[in-house]
This record gives structure tokens, sequence and C-alpha cells, in this order.
């Protein structure tokens, strides 16, 4: 059985929730925990929390969001955003952790990934692939390309994005969290041709991301693109939809999912 | 819930995230500790195993952190123990994760790949399928939904108290005597997972009851 997962992500700065997250009951929307826990109520599968700190002082306070989450929220949860090193996987690991993805710092130093895998297992390992389109292709008609980007989004790499996911897993990953730059913010839906590619490519659970905006676009994830889960932010943050609406939507498209308790 | 109170050691030979699982017992009530401490384990009433990675690994540095032995004492002495995920396919013979490298081999059987043309590992929430009634499922009504990280599996049929279906059916929970194991993450499983950790502090405090 396959039961596809719905994962929140929030976006955190110097250890507070960013992105205008609007639960208007929350005593503090910006508290990671306190969403976490609110978001684990709900009935979301996973969280992921996204460190967006600019500044190198910020390393710690997600250790302390890894810390206090761990306390209160019994679901998996990732911590990824300027990971480096095995030291700093190691803390928030230590510090309650399942996951840490590794997006820039893998790229430059690939074998990274192949080291964070031996130390603590493949399967608190996620390669986070931002992806971007390059319609370069030499004739028309022929099939797009898709770039990997780093730095948020901002510095591209020349590297082929399926290829890189294919290499990411045989260097240790344990999951894919790969993210349409043409579709993050835009709400016009997954890239499911991105996803798709990279779904066929490889053999470890990849995790959408990018441009939901409503709940078909969830059921599209799965369904067109292949995913094994689907990621969104600002659906979930802005009370637009409940994870449980999210869930019914799924099931009533068919899809097998873990109902909300 | 009964107030617990009860002293749980923690198995910490170095792996992964063990703190979730200690936080969810403590959760339930438990003096629950993360230990490296034989003593500690001899003086607990209860010992949990946790593992994620790799069957070989886990099974060196569980050797090597001196808590092997200590861990197959408290199973002999009948005391309480739980082993969660590589934690429950260390208790096996072997895997073919590392064949080279035996297991506990408390429970008869080897640990092997998830069959079929599934994707692994299989990284996600599955629905339980009660096999037998035991204690450690006490409460939970099906479908019971647990959080599964893993590319293999026990063979172990004879003990199984629960399965679920990925590809084919395969064990999820096992029991035999004061020993429980499960594939999955109790302590990662939500309301259900904790429900489950209450249920085995409830054993913990009948066992130690005189």
């Amino acid at each position: 059985m396959r039961v596809p997962r719905v994962i929140p992500c929030l976006d955190v700065d110097a250890g507070r929730v960013v992105k205008g997250v609007n639960f208007v009951d929350l005593v503090d929307a910006g508290d990671p925990v306190e969403l976490a826990r609110r978001y684990d109520e709900e009935g979301a599968d996973e969280l992921v929390f996204l460190d967006i700190t600019a500044s190198s002082g910020g390393r710690d306070t997600m250790v302390e969001v890894a810390r206090h989450t761990a306390e209160e929220v019994f679901i998996p949860f990732t911590i990824g955003g300027g990971i480096r090193s095995l030291d700093d996987a190691r803390r928030l690991l230590r510090a309650g952790a399942d996951k840490i993805s590794v997006n820039t710092a893998a790229v430059e130093r690939p074998e990274l990934i192949t080291e964070l895998s031996a130390e603590f297992g493949a399967q608190c390992v996620v390669a986070a692939i931002d992806a971007r389109r390059n319609d370069g292709g030499e004739s028309p008609g022929e099939a797009a390309g898709f770039e990997v980007y780093t730095h948020g989004g901002r510095t591209a790499t020349g590297t082929e994005a399926v290829a890189w996911a294919r290499r990411c897993e045989r260097l240790g990953a344990g999951e894919i969290l790969l993210t349409s730059m043409d579709r993050d913010g835009t709400r016009d839906g997954f890239d499911t041709e991105l996803t798709r590619r990279v779904v066929d490519a490889t053999n470890i659970p990849v995790i959408a991301s990018g441009g939901v905006g409503t709940l078909d676009h969830l059921v599209e994830g799965i369904t067109e693109g292949g995913a094994d889960a689907v990621l969104a932010a600002s659906i979930f943050h802005f009370s637009q939809h409940s994870i449980a609406e999210a869930k019914e939507h799924m099931a009533r498209a068919g899809l097998q999912v873990r109902p909300v308790a | 819930m009964s107030t617990n109170g009860r002293l749980v050691a923690v198995l910490d030979y170095g792996i992964g995230n063990l703190r979730s699982a200690q936080k969810a017992l403590q959760r339930q009530g438990a003096d629950a500790r993360l230990t490296a401490d034989p003593a500690l384990v001899a003086d607990a009433e209860g010992v949990v195993l946790p593992g994620v990675g790799a069957f070989g690994q886990c099974m060196r540095a569980l050797e090597s952190s001196g808590l092997a032995q200590p861990a197959l004492d408290a199973i002999v002495a009948g005391k309480p123990f739980l082993g969660i995920c590589v934690g429950m396919q260390m208790l096996y013979e072997g895997s073919e994760e590392a064949p080279d490298i035996p297991g506990l081999g408390i429970l008869p059987g080897q640990v092997r790949l998830l069959p079929g043309e599934v994707k692994r590992p299989q990284m996600q929430w599955n629905a339980l399928r009660v096999r037998r009634r035991s204690p450690l499922l006490a409460g939970l009504d099906e479908p019971i939904w647990m959080y599964f990280v893993h590319s293999y599996v026990p063979d172990d049929r004879a003990n199984a108290i629960a399965t679920c279906e990925y590809g084919t059916e395969i064990v999820a929970a096992v029991e035999k005597e004061s020993l429980w194991a499960t594939q999955f993450h109790p302590e990662k499983s939500g309301s259900a997972g904790l429900r489950l950790l209450s249920n085995f502090l409830d054993l913990v405090a009948s066992s130690g009851a005189t």
C-alpha cells in the first residue's frame, strides 16, 4: 500500500516562522513549535522546517527549534537550510530532528551526502534540489531541461537536475525534496513534468514542492508527478485549507491517505 | 493512564535521534533516561532499544558501547523490553543488509530486504492489521496508523502481532513473552504511537508490581 504524505513547510528566520502565517486563534503565530503542534493535530504526516536565516548565528536557534519541537510533537520532522557539515547535522539530530536536508552545501561538495549517510543513515539524509527550466533545447519540440539552482534559487549551477537527483541517490540520500523554482510562490501547481522525470529516474521517495495553490494541485503531484509526498506552505498557513480538507480531497480523488484521527 | 514514573532505560549507543523516544516515554509518564550505563540498565524496570540507519552499523555501535550484553540480560530476566525499527531488527539472528554481522539472536529468524517491486525505504504511514491480540495494542482500534522508515524487515511470522501491506504483507510488530518490538516508530506516530508506548509502560508497571 502506497500512502502519500502531506507535509506543511515552515520557513523559519532567526527562530520565528515567517511568510505571514495566519491562524486566527494562535497565541503566537510566529512560534514554530506552536505551529508544528497545530499541524500535528490537523493530521500532517510530517513537517519540514526550512531555516532561511541569513546570518550565521541563526544555526543555534534551529537547534532550539528542533529541541522544543521534539518535546511536544510526535510526528517526523526535517530541518533544512544552511547545513554544511556533519557537526551541523549531528546537533540537529541529537536535538530531536528525524531528518536533515542539504542543498547548496551538497552541490558544492557532493561527498557531504555520502558522509552524512554513512554517519547517520540514508533515512535521515534528504537531498533538497531547487530546479528551474531552461528551455534551450536545440530544436523546437525538444524536451525542456531542468537546471539545479543553489543559494535559495539565486545561483545557477549548470548542473542538470534529473542527473543530479540520480547522483544524490547513488551518493546515499534517502529522499529527495524537489522544488520547482519556476512554480514556487505562483500557486499554479507543481511542475509535474519535473517531478515525474525525477521520480522515474530514482528509486527513493520524492517530495514534490513549489506551486501549490489548490487542493487539486496536491492530487496532481501524486497522480501526474508520481511523487511520494506533497509539500506546501501558503495554502495551509493562511487557513485557506486545513490539512484535514487536503486529506479528504485526496481521498475523494482515490488516493490512499492517512485519515485525520 | 496510570501515573507511571517507572524507570525506563532508553539505550543510547550513539545512533540517530534517540531523544524523540525518550520524550515520548516521558510524555506518557515514564522516568525515561537515555543511558549507556549497564548499571542503570540493570536497575531499570523496562528497557527500550531504538535504532535507525543500517543494521551493521547499529550492531557494531551496540557492541562497542557495551550495551549488547545488558540488553540481552534484561530480556532473559523477563524485564519488559521494546525494540524499535533497527532496534527490532537487531533482536534477530542476522540481516541480509550485513550478512557478516550476527544479530543478538534472541528471536529466531532473519531480517530480509523488503520484497518485490516496491520503493525502498518504505517511508510513510501505514495501517496495521492486528494478527494476534496483544496488550501492546490495547485500546487501539483498526486501522492503526503508524510511521515506518525501513528497507528491511524480519521474516518472523510466528511472533507477529501486527502486519501491514507494502507490496506484500510484512511483519510490523512482534511479541514474545515480555519482549515486544515494532518495525514502525511509535515515538513518531502521533497519538496512536503514544498510546502504544503508554501500553508498554503499563506492562512495565504490572511486571514491576509485587
